[in-house]
């Protein structure tokens, strides 16, 4: 084995080298709290403030919408629960309303369990075979208790884009029927953790009010996330202390992955110019694949996904099987989502989408980035049916 | 690590895998719901009624192929009484260690196992 190959760049993604070189000097010599109005203290201040800008640019809002937080988990859980925690003690008959999907990121829907556990009424959207949610379908859900709607921009297990710029449409409309009837408005969430790299994010044109993103997928530092929270959009904080980030996430800002973060979205736009490449990469992985080897099934809708991510089905061998012995091959891929390696469950994303749960234990996803190349799909489209074959061979399954 | 190499060595260089034509006994464990499903074949001397042959075919994570290799291994020449005896500890023994959400994969060997004599036993 010459080289191991990672394709699993859904779940993270390595730190660029400039990005690495931009935030380093705020470990060790420019080391200041940005609360302290010394010159350390400052030095901090600006370089924060500058990141905060990039982040606003690339978002196309102002800067004073962009919170810093722990990780993108933890900016999910501060508006899901912060919003909500908002409208509780309103009036005692007010209940508030949220509605998500089936096929969103745990970090979103485990906050909302929590929430529906107390109380709080949770309506998950079906999708459609392909993943998608229908809007008629969520129209007819909205209510006048529904305070948010949080559907994830892309999904990490089998990269469907949703219509998010629809769905913002739809809820101006019904928010205005709303704002007439002087009835509570519905806000709109979108976690954008796996769109940054590929899709248009300019939060005007999404119609959306909060959005989730994360350093680690964008070639940035990990421990690091970001929220835009729409000027007026009531959150009370989670964590509370010397008051950061207006109030909303208190602690010491994590100064040198901030500045990561920053540097890591600036250089995004750069990066388009591979979008085609990465596309015509995992198309290859795609055919070649479904040719070469019989009895699997696409995940992954061709038309309206990410670029880089796919997700196979293959009878007969067992996901995490295949993962390990891809490993023992030097190919670096995941089941379903690298979080759910933690659990025996099969992937709720692939059973929203009409998968039986056999066929979802047999999921493999893989995930292309910056660095893939074609020599290492080849590789892959080398190995991967003799691993496949093997497997079945153990199972019995011809 | 997440699996010991003995555990990567059954898993990746099974030497008990396939099917016994007319075995003498026959077992199944676990449902494709969870992901895993075992199938064990036994081949018994009639006299000595010790496990002259063993066979699997297992779909599953890698704890649970390396927990039917393994199983086969430890019975091999076994009487059937004492292969019922070996509780799903020896096997995680036998193979270093397992990760806590996998000792199930062990406790399935041992039922396919004991599924197995009994389809024999039954065929008597």
């Amino acid at each position: 084995m010459a080289k191991r190959i990672y394709l699993d760049y859904a779940s993270t993604t390595p730190i660029d080298p400039k990005v690495f070189r931009t935030l380093l000097p705020f470990l060790k010599d420019n080391f200041g709290n940005p609360s302290s109005v010394h010159y350390f203290g400052q030095k901090a201040q600006v370089a924060m403030d500058i990141a905060r800008e990039k982040i606003a640019k690339f978002l196309g809002c102002s800067s004073e919408e962009i919170v810093f937080t722990g990780s993108a988990t933890e900016a999910n859980n501060l508006i899901i629960k912060g919003l909500t925690s908002y409208f509780l003690p309103q009036t005692s008959n007010f209940r508030p309303h949220i509605i998500t999907s089936q096929i969103e990121h745990k970090a979103v829907l485990e906050p909302c369990k929590a929430l529906g556990e107390k109380g709080v009424e949770i309506t998950y959207l079906p999708v459609n075979d392909q993943g998608l949610i229908q809007i008629s379908r969520l129209a007819k859900k909205i209510k006048e208790n529904t305070v948010l709607v949080s559907t994830m921009y892309a999904n990490n297990e089998i990269g469907v884009i949703q219509p998010i710029v629809e769905i913002g449409k739809l809820l101006k409309n019904i928010n205005r029927i709303k704002e007439k009837s002087k009835v509570q408005k519905t806000y709109f969430h979108t976690d954008a953790v796996q769109a940054i790299n590929w899709l248009d994010c300019k939060v005007e044109r999404l119609g959306v009010d909060l959005l989730t993103l994360s350093g680690h997928k964008i070639y940035g530092p990990k421990g690091i996330g970001a929220l835009y929270i729409k000027k007026g959009t009531p959150i009370e904080a989670q964590i509370r202390g010397g008051g950061q980030e207006q109030g909303l996430r208190s602690g010491t800002e994590n100064v040198s992955a901030i500045v990561g973060l920053g540097a890591a979205i600036a250089k995004v736009k750069s990066q388009k110019s591979k979008v085609k490449s990465i596309r015509r990469l995992r198309n290859k992985l795609i055919k070649e694949t479904l040719r070469n080897i019989p009895d699997v099934k696409l995940n992954t809708p061709l038309q309206n996904s990410l670029p880089n991510i796919v997700n196979f089905s293959f009878k007969g061998a067992e996901g995490e099987a295949i993962v390990i012995a891809l490993d023992q091959e030097g190919i670096c891929v995941s089941t379903g989502s690298a979080c759910a390696a933690k659990s025996l469950e099969p992937s709720h994303v692939l059973l929203a989408l009409g998968l039986s749960e056999e066929e979802a234990h047999t999921s493999v996803r893989f995930s292309l980035g910056r660095y893939t190349t074609e020599k290492e799909i080849n590789y892959v489209l080398k190995v991967l049916p003799e691993v496949i074959a093997k497997l079945r061979k153990i199972s019995g399954y011809l | 690590m997440i699996y010991s190499k003995k555990v990567l060595k059954h898993f990746l260089h099974p030497k008990f895998f396939g099917k016994i034509k007319n075995a003498d006994g026959i077992g199944k464990a676990g449902n494709p719901l969870c992901g895993d499903l075992m199938e064990l074949y036994l081949k018994i001397d009639k006299k000595t009624k010790k496990i002259k042959d063993i066979k699997f075919q297992t779909t599953g994570c890698c704890a649970a192929i390396a927990s039917s290799d393994m199983i086969c291994e430890v019975v091999k020449g076994k009487t059937i009484k004492g292969a019922l005896k070996v509780k799903f500890e020896d096997i995680i023994k036998k193979l270093g260690k397992l990760p806590p959400v996998k000792v199930h994969c062990s406790i399935l060997a041992t039922q396919a196992l004991k599924s197995a004599i009994e389809n024999y036993k039954k065929k008597l």
